[in-house]
C-alpha cells in the first residue's frame, strides 16, 4: 500500500538505529546503536517498538528500553516530536523508507535539543504550555450556559482561522527558531517545590513566548468575543519576550508539520503590536 | 467538615473532551478540580476525532428533523440496547452543545452566509452533523483545553500531567474517597483525596493491539475500577470502523465524512483486477454498499458496512489485492478545492502515511477496532418527560458511591453499535450535564475530602507502591517479556472478538486469554530504574487489559444473537424467502415472533462483576430501558424488509391502541 521509494533498489535485511540517549536530567548524554529487523511500512514509531520489545543493543547488551513519547500515531495529538537524521519531526510520520533514502547507512534519533531531557528521547515542554497561558490563548466566554449561539462567521473568516487552529503544540518551530533558546533549571537545596516551580514560571516569561504562541494569539484576536483581550495580548507581545524577540529567521514556517502560515501571524502581530503602542501613547 | 460549606474537591481522571468538559464545568460551578491524565491533556485521544458533532439545526428542522429523530435514529442504529432516557437528554442538548462550542472558537466550517454548515452522517437522513475541517474531535478539544488552561489560571483547576491512575481510595463502607496516581517520571506514587471522583479515560482498544485507538486507551483506568468493585457493562460490543488505513503500528482512521461527502465504496467486479482504478470502467466496479442498501448507500450504519466490507473480502475474494484485504474509497470523482476545504485533514493522513494523493487515486482502506460502546456501568435518574433529572447525584455515578464515569468509558448512549458523530457529542454532554449532579452529590454528604483520614490514603498509597516494587523486583527468574504478551492478546482479540464471532473460536479464545493473563502477571521487566519507567507503567496496563478482555470475551460467549456491531452468522435471522403473497405474510409474521422473543431474551445489558478470588468476570443481565421508543426490527437492506415492517407495524399499532400512554413511533424506516 505505501508507495515505496523506486530509489531503494535493494531493501536492507537490517536498519541501524543510533540513538542519543541519557538517563535523567541534567546526566550525560551518550550514543548507543540497535540493530532491527527492515520491515515493509515500517515508522520511526514501529522502529522504538520493535527496540523496546529487544531491549539488546547491536552489541548484545541488555539494556532499558528507550523512553519517548508519543499518542495518536496519525500527526494530530503532537507528542512525538525528535529530532530525526538532524531534522526535527514527528516520528509517527517519519517514514524509514523515506529515511533511508536520506541516509541509507542508519537512522539517527535525537531528543529536541530546545527543552530540558526528561529521559532518553523524552523532554519536558511544560514551557510551550505555559506560552499559551502567558498570550491569554482562549475565549472569554462569561459562562458555560446555553446562551444561544456564537455569533456568524464569515467563511473567509473561518478559513483563515481554522489553520491557526490546527497547532498541535508539537514544538518542531521552536526547535528551529534560533532565538528560542532551552531554558533548564535545576532545584537547588532547600527550596521547596512550589519555589522552583514559581522560579521556573519567571524565568519562562522572561524568555521568547515562541512563533506558536505569537499566532495563537493572532488566532484569538480574530474571533468576535476572542478580541475582547485583544489588548492584553498585544501588551504581553509587547514586552520582554514578546514579538521583538523574533529575529526572523522564517525556520518556523518550514519545519511545521501542519504548514501552519506562522511568518504571516508573525507579522500581523509586529504590526498589530506597534499599532496597539501608538495608540497606547496617544492615549497617556 | 460537610463539603456544603466549602466548594466540593474533584478528581476528574482523563482529560479528553469528556474529562475536560467535566472539568470546566466544575471549576464554573465553584469546585476545586484536580485533574489527572497520563498525557498533556492537549494530546489526548478525542484529537483523532475527525468527522463532527451531530443535532438537529435549523436546516433539518424545516425537513420534519427534531430531537425526537435525533434519539431515534441513534436507537434505531444502537439496536435498542441503549438507554433511552440519558440518549433522548442528549439529543435534546444536542442543540446546546454545538452552540456552546461555537461560542468558545471552534472554527466550524461555514456556509456562505456564515451560518455554521453541516454534512450527512450514516445512519441518518438528514444532514446533522456539524464539522471544523476532517478534525473536528482536534478542533472541539483544543477549545475546552483552551477553557480548562484559563481556569488553571484563575486557580480552580490543577491539572496532573504525566500522572498514571492507579486506584481508588474508599472507605469501609466502599465509597469512593479519592484517587491514587503516580507521577511518569519521578514515579512518586500519592493520594488525592476527593468528595468524588469521575473517570473519562476513554475506549479500550488497544486490547486488540492495533486499532485506531492512541497508544494511552488501553482500557486500564476503567478496569482499575472494575477491578475493585465497579460494574462493567456490554463490553462485547467494540465497534470496528468501516474505513481505515492498514498500518504496521496503528490502523489509522479514515473519517465517515469522506462517504458523508460523497465518497464512494467499490472493488473491482473481477477480483484482484489487475488495471489502475481510474481505467476500470464504471460497468466493471462493483459499489457493493449501493446496490445492497439502495436508501442510505454508502452511508449505512457503521456496523453494516464493516460486515459487507469483510464480506466482500473474505467471502466474495474481491478484496482490490490478492495478499491483503482492503477495498477502493473513491474521491476522485469530487472538486479538488471542495475536498480540501472539508476533509483536508483526512486527506493529509492518507497522504503523509501511504504516499498516494487520495484526491487523484481512491485509497485503500479495510475496517479497524475503533470504538467501546460498553464501559463502566453508571446509573441515571428519569425525569418525568422521559430524559434525565437535572442535577440529581446518581446521574452517571457507578455502582462505586462517589465514582462517576462520563464519555466513552461509560456505557449508556451507543447501544449495541454507535451513530457516527454521536460519540464528541456523548462525551462534551456528559462531562457538562453531571457537572451540577456531582457538586449536589458532594454536597449531601457529611464527610468530604478534608476528612478522609490519613491511614485510609497511608493505605491505598501502599498498596500501590507494593504492585510497583513488586514488577520491579519480584519476577527475576522469569522470561515473560510485557510487550510480546501485548502482541498475543492483540492477535487472539482481533482474531475471534471483531467483525465474525464463533462460539468455539471464543471459548478457545477465553482458555487462551486466561494463560496470558497468568504470565503478564509474572513479567519480567528489562527496565526496573526508578525514573521515567515507561516499562513498568506499561506493564500495569497489560495487566489491567486482562479483565476487560475477559468479561468481552465472556459477553460475546454468552450472547447467541446478532445485535449492532455483535455477529454470531450462527444465530442470523433469515431473509424471506416464498415469493407468493400469503407465505410471505406468514413467514414475516414467524420472523416478527422470532424477533420478539429473541429480544425477550437478550435485549438487556450484560453486567460484569469482577471475580478477585477467581479471577474471572461474572455476568449477569440488566434491563434496558426503552420506555420512549418501542424496540423494532432493524432491517436495513434485509430481503422482505416492507413485509416484516408491515407485520410489525400492525402489531405496534395495535399495542399502541391498547395502551394509550407509549408514544408508538414505530416504522419511520
Amino acid at each position: 500500500m505505501i508507495a515505496l521509494e523506486p530509489s531503494i533498489k535493494n531493501r536492507p535485511e537490517f536498519i541501524n538505529v543510533r540513538v542519543r540517549r541519557q538517563d535523567a536530567p541534567g546526566q550525560k548524554s551518550y550514543w548507543e546503536l540497535h540493530k532491527i529487523k527492515y520491515e515493509r511500512e515500517m515508522n520511526v514509531i514501529s522502529v522504538l517498538q520493535r527496540i523496546a520489545a529487544q531491549a539488546t543493543t547491536v552489541d548484545g547488551k541488555k539494556v532499558s528500553p528507550i523512553a519517548w513519547d508519543c499518542g495518536c500515531l496519525e500527526e494530530v495529538c503532537g507528542a512525538c516530536t525528535m529530532v530525526i537524521n538532524g531534522r526535527v519531526r514527528q516520528s509517527c510520520s517519519a517514514l524509514v523508507d523515506r529515511l533511508l533514502v536520506e541516509n541509507s547507512d542508519e537512522i539517527v534519533l535525537e531528543p529536541m535539543s530546545k527543552f530540558p531531557v526528561l529521559r532518553d528521547l523524552m523532554v519536558d515542554r511544560t514551557r510551550l504550555f505555559k506560552g499559551l497561558e502567558r498570550v491569554k490563548g482562549w475565549v472569554p466566554v462569561d459562562s458555560y450556559y446555553n446562551l444561544g449561539p456564537g455569533e456568524r462567521i464569515s467563511r473567509d473568516d473561518q478559513e483563515r482561522n481554522y489553520p491557526l487552529s490546527q497547532c498541535m503544540s508539537c514544538g518542531c518551530c521552536l526547535e528551529a527558531c534560533p532565538q528560542y533558546t532551552k531554558i533548564e533549571l535545576t532545584r537547588e537545596e532547600g527550596e521547596s517545590q512550589e519555589a522552583f516551580e514559581a522560579r521556573k514560571k519567571a524565568a519562562y516569561e522572561e524568555a521568547f513566548v515562541g512563533p506558536h504562541a505569537i499566532s495563537q494569539a493572532m488566532l484569538f484576536n480574530n474571533h468576535p468575543t476572542g478580541k475582547a483581550l485583544a489588548a492584553e495580548r498585544l501588551d504581553a507581545l509587547t514586552g520582554p519576550g514578546g514579538i521583538a524577540a523574533c529575529g526572523n529567521a522564517q525556520n518556523c514556517v518550514a519545519v511545521c508539520p501542519k504548514e501552519i502560515p506562522l511568518t504571516t501571524s508573525i507579522a500581523r502581530a509586529g504590526r498589530a503590536t506597534t499599532l496597539h503602542a501608538i495608540k497606547k501613547w496617544f492615549d497617556r | 467538615m460537610a463539603a456544603s460549606t466549602q466548594p466540593a474537591r474533584v478528581v476528574v481522571i482523563g482529560g479528553g473532551l469528556a474529562g475536560l468538559a467535566s472539568a470546566m464545568k466544575l471549576a464554573e460551578l465553584g469546585s476545586k478540580v484536580d485533574l489527572i491524565s497520563l498525557t498533556p491533556v492537549k494530546r489526548s485521544h478525542s484529537v483523532c476525532a475527525q468527522g463532527g458533532i451531530n443535532s438537529c439545526n435549523d436546516q433539518t428542522r424545516q425537513l420534519g428533523d427534531d430531537e425526537w429523530k435525533h434519539l431515534d435514529d441513534t436507537v434505531y442504529g444502537g439496536d435498542f440496547l441503549n438507554h433511552q432516557p440519558p440518549v433522548k437528554e442528549m439529543a435534546f442538548w444536542a442543540p446546546k452543545v454545538i452552540e456552546l462550542m461555537d461560542r468558545l472558537g471552534v472554527p466550524f466550517n461555514r456556509t456562505g452566509e456564515g451560518f455554521i454548515d453541516r454534512r450527512r452522517f450514516g445512519g441518518t437522513l438528514y444532514k446533522r452533523t456539524a464539522f471544523a475541517g476532517a478534525t473536528t474531535g482536534q478542533q472541539l478539544l483544543y477549545a475546552l483545553d483552551e477553557q480548562v488552561r484559563r481556569q488553571e489560571a484563575a486557580g480552580a483547576i490543577n491539572k496532573f500531567e504525566f500522572w498514571d491512575f492507579l486506584g481508588l481510595v474508599q472507605d469501609e463502607t466502599g465509597r469512593c474517597r479519592g484517587a491514587v496516581a503516580q507521577n511518569m517520571n519521578t514515579m512518586e506514587i500519592r493520594s488525592f483525596p476527593a468528595d468524588a471522583v469521575v473517570v473519562a479515560t476513554g475506549g479500550c482498544g488497544l486490547i486488540y493491539g492495533r486499532s485506531t485507538m492512541s497508544v494511552f486507551c488501553t482500557g486500564s483506568a476503567a478496569s482499575r475500577c472494575f477491578q475493585v468493585g465497579a460494574k462493567y457493562a456490554n463490553a462485547e460490543f467494540i465497534q470496528v470502523h468501516p474505513t481505515a488505513i492498514p498500518g504496521a503500528d496503528k490502523l489509522r482512521l479514515m473519517s465517515e465524512s469522506a462517504r458523508g461527502e460523497g465518497g464512494r465504496v467499490w472493488v473491482p467486479r473481477t477480483p484482484q483486477d489487475s488495471r489502475a482504478p481510474r481505467d476500470i470502467p464504471e460497468a466493471d466496479r462493483y459499489y457493493f454498499l449501493e446496490e445492497r442498501y439502495p436508501e442510505y448507500g454508502n452511508l449505512v450504519p457503521r456496523d453494516i458496512a464493516t460486515r459487507e466490507i469483510f464480506d466482500i473480502c473474505v467471502n466474495e475474494g474481491l478484496s482490490v489485492e490478492d495478499d491483503r484485504m482492503c477495498v477502493y474509497l473513491d474521491l476522485t470523482h469530487i472538486e479538488r478545492s471542495e475536498l480540501d476545504r472539508k476533509l483536508g485533514g483526512i486527506l493529509e493522513i492518507y497522504e503523509k502515511f501511504q504516499g498516494v494523493d487520495p484526491r487523484d487515486e481512491p485509497m485503500k482502506i479495510f475496517p479497524a477496532v475503533h470504538y467501546s460502546m460498553g464501559g463502566l456501568w453508571a446509573d441515571y435518574v428519569k425525569s418525568a418527560d422521559g430524559g434525565l433529572e437535572p442535577g440529581a447525584p446518581r446521574n452517571h455515578m457507578t455502582s462505586i458511591e462517589g465514582l462517576y464515569a462520563i464519555g466513552e468509558c461509560d456505557y449508556h448512549y451507543h447501544g449495541a453499535n454507535r451513530l457516527g458523530a454521536n460519540s464528541l457529542l456523548s462525551c462534551i454532554f456528559s462531562g457538562l450535564f453531571t457537572g451540577s449532579s456531582i457538586v449536589n452529590y458532594a454536597a449531601s454528604q457529611s464527610s468530604g475530602a478534608a476528612d478522609v483520614p490519613q491511614s485510609l490514603l497511608d493505605a491505598a498509597v501502599k498498596a500501590q507502591q507494593e504492585r510497583h516494587d513488586h514488577l520491579l523486583n519480584g519476577n527475576k527468574d522469569s522470561n515473560e517479556n510485557p510487550y510480546l504478551i501485548h502482541q498475543e492478546l492483540g492477535d487472539i482479540m482481533t482474531r475471534v472478538a471483531t467483525v465474525v464471532r464463533k462460539n468455539d473460536q471464543l471459548r478457545e479464545a477465553i482458555t487462551k486469554v486466561d494463560e496470558l493473563h497468568e504470565r503478564a502477571m509474572r513479567v519480567n521487566l528489562a527496565d526496573t530504574g526508578a525514573w521515567t519507567n515507561q516499562n513498568v507503567i506499561f506493564a500495569k496496563a497489560l495487566q489491567d487489559m486482562f479483565p476487560i478482555a475477559k468479561a468481552l470475551l465472556r459477553g460475546a460467549l454468552q450472547r447467541d444473537e446478532c445485535r449492532g456491531a455483535h455477529f454470531k452468522p450462527e444465530f442470523i435471522k433469515p431473509p424471506l424467502t416464498s415469493d407468493d403473497p400469503a407465505e410471505r405474510r406468514r413467514q414475516a409474521e414467524a420472523w416478527c415472533d422470532a424477533f420478539q422473543e429473541n429480544n425477550e431474551k437478550y435485549l438487556k445489558s450484560t453486567i460484569a462483576t469482577w471475580n478477585s478470588g477467581s479471577n474471572q468476570p461474572e455476568l449477569t443481565y440488566e434491563d434496558v430501558d426503552t420506555s420512549l421508543i418501542p424496540p423494532r426490527p432493524r432491517l436495513y437492506g434485509l430481503v422482505g424488509a416492507e413485509a416484516i415492517e408491515e407485520v410489525w407495524n400492525e402489531r405496534a399499532a395495535a399495542l399502541a391502541a391498547n395502551n394509550q400512554t407509549s408514544k408508538p413511533y414505530a416504522g419511520s424506516h
